[in-house]
């Protein structure tokens, strides 16, 4: 620890820590809180920006903690500091803090009060992790936080329908995203035989030779990250969930998904562009990425209706635009546009509310008249076609569902098959018996050991897509998430000779969280609760220390930087070999689908409507 | 202030079990319409009765058949009542008096444990919806969720008034001919299923055809289309309230309820076609298991309404009882006349109760009026360039005359952040890399020092203050979009004369009569129509003040009025002024006109007016949890008037919130008496008004004005969720005219819980000063007036003007009455507002 960075993370860390002792119903406390923390925040990287620049700003990275070492891996956590950083800093760091003076008016009396400021520091804290992030690892656990803590601003009115199906779909794409990131630190470990740092990437030599060995990986790579970036920043066919994230409070849709979350896939990009400037065919489909969604997403901007989502899909135009100046090199002219872009939908956002009073006030005193369109001068038959099409939003959305969610509803429920002690039998089973073939390897036959890391990821997958489909038994749903994870290990437990010590790090968060949840489950049960995974119960209205207990069990499960399962996960990662893509594949997936499992469970579970509470709670279509 | 639609309804909904075998298309959706939410587009918010389709039954009976049908919660809950027992706002006594008128004195005992102990079966399932979740029993089919969000959209996109950069083609026609003429001639379609896209484009169909299809049995039509719109009340309110007046859009459009139930009945089609494929499904009623409860019968007694009848009548009653006891206690203090030094009239809204206490008490000498908020002159109004007529009298008057602004229009500021080319490809690319900059600065100044700007709502920005009015016609009488520009002297003395009897300013007129109008001033609110005088629509009250000052200043009036009776002495002048009850500024009209002498008046009685604004600004602040109420007097004032331009403070003001009272009689009824700012107030002598005639009119306009605010009040309190508009803070404006959560949720009708969430839930106590024989045959005589007060939508009291004794409304009988509370005199009121944000008790000052 060298310098100051690791200080930028750790006041909103410390900030966010404080904010969760503070009471309930003390608003004052709470925002004072926040404020200090992001004004302090603020002055000292304003003071430091000044400083470094004024010292020749030259880009500089650092080693900070080493969280886990073997011979042949390291696990560190590195920050950087550069001009991208600098400006992603400065901007976020300006508009949170806005929002948190913004928002400690704005919220007063609100039931979620300390809910909303705890979830804005987590999302910061989040937020720098990632922005200073020096390597694609340390990057990951603020994307993690960020996901999470998303998911909880969208799902902020937990008590009612809609928040909270737009939250899990919002999170399920996210984890699309998530997978790309995954693959692609699994893919640089075997290109760079390293946890590389985004500054080695900047030696042209190191970078040239390990890609003329391996184009392939190289290309795969940067398709992964460029899958992650688009899926963060809304860039088809993703591009649908950013109008729906727009659930949660003004002030945190503004900051959140007009400006700052939906422009870290830009940040990605910005941040891995030595990689693959040299990659052509990479460079011209990121430009041709958003270029076709700049064109889609004006399209469909153009016939919205409601304030809230045309802003939403005029930003997501805009970020296709500062993808083509990324492909095209212009990474300065990129980064102020992202900063404009970022400071115009926030202030549009702020002040969606008045566009009422200022357009009626408009439309009063200018005489009607259809405003004539360039699309007016298509032929008829094209221009409604395009209209419609638009205001379906080419079917993006149902796209998701077709292609993606329903096949995999569809599979999970040709498992029906699977009752609960079935499947605790089929467990044991099946799991002794891998653990004495693991016992025993020198005993088979070299297919055999090929073929079985294969057989039991494969196994685990089919157990969490179970889970993901499982409508009625919760314990079930829960305890197959567990059994996954074992798989997982036991799969890759056959790929390498590697100590325990690796699985107990992976599996023991895992178990411990595991643990806690089942018996969280347990207690609502013998509460006299009925349960089911087939609607919303809305629990937390009832129970919101059980939900809290239970949403940190599923942080743990799901592999959030809170356990050591976290470096485990990227550990098992290692040990697939660069052949087996297969394998990567499917622990990558089972993963995501693992994460989309538990918070399915934790939001039928614990959001929605409360069952109990038929005339408190708001319709379903509100 | 605001008023309400008066609805006529056809026929009354049957509630036996047969009478919808026959499926009566007309019958059902004249019904829907009546029931489904009434509020208007934004811009004419208008509050009114929630329940307004329920009001030709009692109160009471409403309550549990609206809670019973439609799933409301329609009053407190069991536990919050008992917490308002504990605290003592439900007094021992009058809970105790309530179970013996309602339950006989014998049971007592039983019925106070029963409430305060018992256990009440709650939480049945509402009827609404049943029907219609079979759809997810038999077929596993999430309908909603398929059909919302296109049915939300495409109507949305249909009556939208301004927001989309590419607005719908073909918005000329109506709605389902728009539709068919784009699915006709496109490439594409709204629907999946073939055949449903043939029957659209054929337009062959008939709402009966549709639902045989999708329902089957007829005698399930009627509960399916109300379970039906009612997963959507907020967007089929809408669409109902714009096809009743469709003037209600600046941007006019033609869709009728019918229309939008029928592609509702197209898309539900095929999303059965997309689930279950073509012929392979059947209607719901040959599926389903069992009969779902009759949306319609009958909704028999139970014990928890009877409970929730007692509470909610003892809650009233010991806060009635107390202002009751104040009145009756009140010294009655008759002013020398001679020592009168201005008068001055306000709206009789409860916002300006605590600024004429005020008023009076920097100059005791002055006297106030109170009257709702038009003056009693009606008219529509087009300011300069303006294009459109803006209605400046209660909603459901229809004026026959034009006032124009003539002269140097105010100009209009532009503010490039709503600009459409923010939205555009090339223009976001090249204002979000300046313009973007620039909003940083903006928001960054806006939050630490807030301002107002050209997107706030402003009550001083509704008339020119400069620029002159077309008050007068000339002899020809000009027509102009078929209204008559201006008035002429006989109608223009008619209305001074009107106004002046109604309140009783018959005679001794002070030298300057100030005529106070009120608006309001807010920013970032889709609500600001709201937070205006409803008796102007909505709108702020200044040109309407203006328009009588001129009336009553006219030479030729005076001399009419002086034939009828009215002397006003030359040496009195009347001045107009608008009250911002946001901002607590008051700014005044034409003063230049003054004779010298009167503007040395006026400047002193402006400077007494400005102190008690600041005292009301005081009073107001107590509300608000962040201001300290005891800071020095400029700054706090300042501190008010800034929430009306912050972009993040949700309450400007509290507008309505905690209303209970409406007293109409003479000032010094109330005159000492501090009401909290619960009261609306109409002053009204009983002594130049023998018959009731005045009094006719005040009553048929205080009962649905005042009693609407009150309950749309009550229903947004008790039931937020589903009866108001939750909180505001995720709201997304929609087309201009509405706001939802989200981008795909239903519209959200009544008021955002920043609006009610100090108000407690009492009906209107309306408070009359006459004969009680003469109310009771006043209130008779007009039927809509009548069915208010007998079926206890509001609540009546008379007071005695010579015996001072006391008679209330009980089953259609005055009974007297004598309150118990004791009142306290209130040494320093000062220190209880510093010192206090609930609801204060009644104090004699």
């Amino acid at each position: 620890m060298n310098t100051i960075l690791p200080v930028f993370i750790l006041i909103p860390l410390l900030g966010f820590v404080t904010s969760l002792f503070v009471q309930r119903k003390a608003e004052t406390a709470m925002s004072r809180v926040a404020f200090v923390t992001l004004a302090t925040h603020f002055t000292l990287l304003l003071g430091y920006s000044v400083w470094w620049i004024w010292n020749g700003h030259v880009p500089f990275d650092e080693k900070d903690l080493i969280i886990y070492k073997s011979e042949a891996y390291e696990f560190f956590i590195d920050l950087c500091f550069d001009k991208i950083n600098m400006v992603y800093m400065l901007t976020g760091s300006f508009l949170v803090m806005l929002v948190t003076i913004y928002s400690r008016y704005y919220l007063h009396r609100e039931s979620g009060y300390k809910r909303f400021f705890n979830t804005l520091l987590f999302f910061y804290s989040g937020y720098t992790i990632a922005i200073l992030a020096g390597n694609l690892e340390t990057l990951f656990i603020g994307w993690e936080i960020l996901g999470i803590s998303s998911f909880l601003l969208i799902a902020f009115y937990r008590d009612r329908y809609l928040p909270v199906k737009n939250a899990v779909k919002v999170f399920s794409i996210y984890r699309i995203g998530d997978v790309g990131l995954i693959l692609a630190m699994w893919l640089s470990h075997h290109l760079f035989h390293e946890n590389i740092t985004f500054f080695k990437l900047n030696n042209y030599e190191l970078v040239h030779e390990h890609l003329q060995t391996h184009s392939l990986t190289g290309v795969l790579l940067s398709l992964m990250i460029l899958l992650t970036a688009a899926a963060k920043s809304a860039q088809l066919p993703f591009s649908t969930w950013l109008p729906r994230a727009m659930e949660g409070p003004t002030p945190s849709s503004a900051i959140f998904y007009g400006s700052l979350s939906v422009h870290l896939g830009v940040f990605l990009l910005l941040r891995t562009s030595p990689f693959w400037e040299h990659q052509t065919s990479v460079r011209v489909l990121i430009g041709l990425l958003g270029l076709v969604t700049a064109i889609i997403t004006t399209s469909i901007a153009r016939v919205q209706s409601s304030v809230k989502s045309q802003i939403a899909y005029s930003s997501a135009a805009q970020i296709g635009i500062i993808f083509i100046e990324i492909s095209l090199g212009w990474l300065d002219m990129a980064l102020i546009h992202f900063a404009g872009n970022a400071f115009l939908r926030t202030y549009q956002l702020l002040v969606s509310p008045s566009v009422v009073t200022y357009l009626i006030r408009e439309q009063f005193y200018s005489p009607i008249l259809r405003k004539k369109t360039f699309e007016d001068l298509l032929p008829k038959r094209v221009s409604h076609t395009l209209y419609m099409l638009s205001l379906k939003e080419w079917n993006l959305d149902n796209a998701m569902y077709r292609y993606l969610w329903n096949p995999l509803k569809l599979a999970g429920k040709k498992l029906d098959f699977m009752t609960p002690k079935r499947s605790v039998i089929f467990f044991i089973i099946t799991f002794i018996s891998g653990f004495l073939l693991l016992m025993n390897e020198s005993l088979m036959s070299e297919g055999l050991h090929h073929f079985l890391p294969f057989l039991f990821s494969t196994i685990g997958l089919i157990l969490v897509l179970k889970s993901f489909t499982e409508r009625k038994n919760v314990k079930l749903a829960w305890m197959l998430v567990i059994m996954n994870h074992c798989f997982t290990a036991l799969a890759i437990s056959f790929n390498e000779h590697y100590t325990m010590s690796h699985n107990v790090l992976y599996l023991s968060g895992i178990l411990l969280c595991g643990g806690i949840g089942y018996l969280t489950i347990r207690r609502l049960r013998l509460k006299g609760n009925n349960i089911d995974l087939d609607r919303f119960h809305g629990f937390s209205f009832e129970y919101p220390l059980l939900a809290f207990i239970f949403i940190l069990a599923c942080l743990g499960v799901s592999g959030f930087p809170i356990t050591p399962t976290f470096v485990g996960e990227d550990l098992i990662f290692s040990h697939i070999h660069e052949t087996q893509a297969g394998l990567a594949l499917f622990t990558a997936l089972s993963f995501i689908l693992d994460g989309l499992a538990i918070i399915r469970i934790y939001a039928r579970i614990f959001m929605g409507p409360h069952v109990k509470s038929i005339y408190d709670m708001g319709y379903r279509s509100s | 202030m605001s008023t309400t639609v008066s609805f006529v309804p056809l026929a009354t909904l049957p509630e036996q079990e047969s009478a919808y075998a026959q499926f009566n298309e007309d019958l059902t959706l004249h019904e829907l319409s009546h029931y489904l939410p009434a509020q208007a587009p934004l811009k004419d918010f208008i509050h009114h009765n929630t329940l307004h389709a329920f009001q030709q039954k009692k109160f009471f009976d409403a309550l549990r058949i609206a809670s019973t049908k439609f799933g409301y919660k329609v009053s407190l809950s069991i536990e919050e009542y008992r917490e308002y027992f504990k605290e003592g706002r439900i007094n021992e006594k009058c809970l105790e008096e309530t179970i013996a008128r309602r339950k006989g004195k014998h049971l007592i005992g039983i019925w106070k444990e029963k409430l305060l102990n018992g256990n009440f079966q709650t939480g049945a399932l509402p009827r609404i919806g049943m029907l219609r979740a079979n759809w997810k029993k038999c077929y596993q089919v999430d309908m909603d969720s398929m059909v919302h969000p296109t049915l939300f959209r495409l109507v949305c996109s249909y009556l939208d008034q301004g927001i989309s950069s590419w607005q719908f083609p073909l918005q000329d026609r109506n709605f389902l001919n728009s539709l068919r003429e784009m699915e006709k001639n496109s490439f594409t379609s709204f629907f999946k299923s073939k055949r449903v896209s043939k029957l659209f484009v054929e337009n062959r169909l008939e709402l009966t055809d549709l639902l045989s299809m999708l329902v089957g049995d007829e005698k399930y039509f009627s509960q399916y289309l109300f379970d039906q719109q009612f997963a959507h009340q907020g967007w089929s309110g809408m669409v109902a309230t714009i096809e009743t007046q469709p003037q209600t859009l600046i941007d006019s459009r033609k869709i009728t309820l019918k229309d939008f139930i029928l592609f509702e009945l197209l898309l539900e089609l095929d999303a059965m076609d997309r689930h279950h494929g073509v012929g392979k499904w059947r209607p719901l009623s040959s599926v389903m298991k069992e009969a779902p409860t009759d949306l319609f019968s009958a909704v028999p007694p139970t014990e928890y309404f009877d409970a929730v009848t007692i509470f909610q009548e003892s809650l009233e009653w010991s806060y009635y009882d107390e202002v009751l006891a104040g009145l009756v206690m009140q010294q009655r203090r008759q002013r020398p006349k001679h020592m009168k030094s201005f008068q001055a009239m306000f709206c009789i809204d409860d916002r300006e109760c605590s600024l004429r206490r005020y008023l009076e008490h920097e100059d005791p000498h002055c006297e106030t009026f109170g009257t709702p908020g038009f003056f009693g002159v009606e008219f529509y109004f087009k300011p300069i360039d303006g294009q459109h007529l803006t209605k400046l009298c209660p909603a459901p008057v229809n004026p026959k005359y034009l006032i124009k602004e003539i002269g140097q229009g105010a100009k209009r500021e532009v503010d490039p952040h709503f600009s459409k080319h923010t939205h555009s490809i090339y223009g976001g690319w090249l204002i979000s890399q300046t313009l973007g900059f620039w909003s940083a600065l903006k928001l960054f100044v806006n939050i630490l020092r807030p301002t107002g700007s050209p997107a706030s709502a402003s009550s001083f920005k509704h008339m020119n203050k400069d620029a002159s009015l077309t008050i007068e016609a000339d002899e020809k009488l000009i027509q102009e979009d078929g209204l008559q520009v201006g008035f002429s002297l006989q109608e223009m003395t008619d209305r001074v004369e009107g106004l002046l009897k109604s309140i009783g300013m018959v005679k001794d007129f002070a030298p300057l009569v100030y005529v106070v109008g009120h608006g309001a001033s807010s920013v970032n609110n889709p609500h600001y129509a709201a937070y205006d005088c409803g008796a102007c629509s909505g709108r702020a009250g200044s040109v309407n003040s203006r328009v009588i000052c001129f009336m009553a200043n006219h030479r030729g009036v005076r001399n009419m009025l002086a034939d009828r009776g009215i002397h006003i002495p030359d040496t009195t002048h009347f001045v107009g002024a608008i009250h911002d009850t946001t901002r607590d500024d008051v700014d005044y009209f034409d003063v230049q006109a003054l004779s010298p002498e009167l503007a040395t008046m006026h400047k002193k009685y402006a400077a007494a007016m400005n102190r008690a604004l600041d005292r009301n600004a005081k009073e107001r602040s107590r509300r608000f949890e962040y201001v300290d109420s005891s800071r020095p007097m400029d700054r706090l004032h300042q501190e008010v008037r800034n929430r009306s331009v912050s972009l993040f403070e949700p309450r400007p003001e509290l507008n309505h919130a905690t209303n209970a009272l409406c007293i109409v009689g003479r000032r010094n009824l109330t005159e000492h008496l501090f009401l909290d700012r619960r009261s609306f107030l109409n002053s009204f002598d009983y002594q130049i008004d023998p018959e009731g005639k005045y009094l006719l009119n005040i009553l048929k306009a205080a009962a649905p004005v005042c009693g609407g605010i009150n309950l749309e009040y009550y229903f947004s309190r008790v039931d937020n969720q589903k009866l108001g508009a939750g909180s505001k803070l995720p709201h997304n404006v929609m087309g201009l005219f509405g706001v939802a959560n989200g981008i795909d949720g239903d519209l959200r009708p009544g008021l955002p819980s920043q609006m009610i969430e100090v108000h407690d839930p009492v009906r209107l106590l309306i408070i009359v000063e006459h004969y009680p024989d003469v109310v009771m045959k006043t209130i008779q005589s007009n039927d809509a007036t009548w069915e208010w007060f007998r079926n206890e939508w509001v609540n009546l009291v008379t007071i005695h003007p010579e015996t001072h004794e006391l008679f209330v409304l009980r089953n259609e009988e005055l009974v007297t009455y004598e309150p118990t509370s004791k009142v306290h005199y209130a040494e320093n009121i000062e220190r209880v507002i510093e010192t206090r944000m609930d609801n204060l008790p009644v104090y004699s000052i």
